[in-house]
């Protein structure tokens, strides 16, 4: 799983079916302190995430499918989590 | 998924079996400032209405072929949609 955030979303009507009703996120990938690290992810949202938001994004199809509960579907990144806190142990 | 631009089309009359009728693009794939970022990919359209210069987003690794009606087939990149709208939050930045 990878950290992210929010920045945006993206709008589309034309799209292969397994895509209509989703919302599209956009995410900048971020590092455990927080900070972008210049990529990003364009991830179906599966728990109502809202801009801003640190959520965990999952890069993976089988899972992505299995959480989704869409057979098939050309899916690869989804939201699994809106993330509260992230703590870093002292090293 | 990521975005990208339709930079041009791939023409070849001799595909393995199940990559008939798949019509084949170039994409430039984008940042989120929509700047061009890595190298252009060959990727299949799983939209049937891509067309050079239209902003897309596409799919990557094993889940390109899933867009397709022939799913066991060898394809690495695949555009599942277009898009309208890319919408940013106010202060998000340009994501360099």
């Amino acid at each position: 799983m990878k950290l992210a955030r929010v920045v945006g979303n993206v709008v589309s009507t034309i799209n292969t079916r397994d895509f209509e009703d989703r919302t599209l996120l956009l995410c900048d990938l971020l590092g455990p302190d927080g900070a972008p690290t210049g990529g990003y992810q364009i991830a179906v949202d599966n728990i109502g995430a809202g801009a801003g938001e640190m959520v965990l994004l999952l890069d993976e199809g089988n899972g992505a499918r299995q959480v989704l509960n869409a057979p098939g579907a050309p899916i690869r990144t989804v939201v699994i989590g809106i993330v509260d806190e992230v703590v870093e142990a002292a090293r | 998924m990521q975005l990208a631009r339709v930079t041009g089309t791939v023409v070849a009359s001799t595909k393995v079996a199940g990559l008939e009728g798949v019509k084949l693009l170039v994409i430039q794939p984008l940042d989120r400032a929509l700047r061009p970022a890595g190298k252009p990919v060959v990727a299949a359209d799983a939209v049937h209405m891509a067309g050079p210069g239209e902003l897309v987003y596409f799919v990557a690794s094993r889940e390109a072929a899933q867009a397709l009606e022939e799913t066991f087939v060898p394809v690495d990149h695949a555009i599942v949609g277009i898009v309208d709208a890319v919408t940013e939050l106010p202060g998000a930045g340009d994501g360099a």
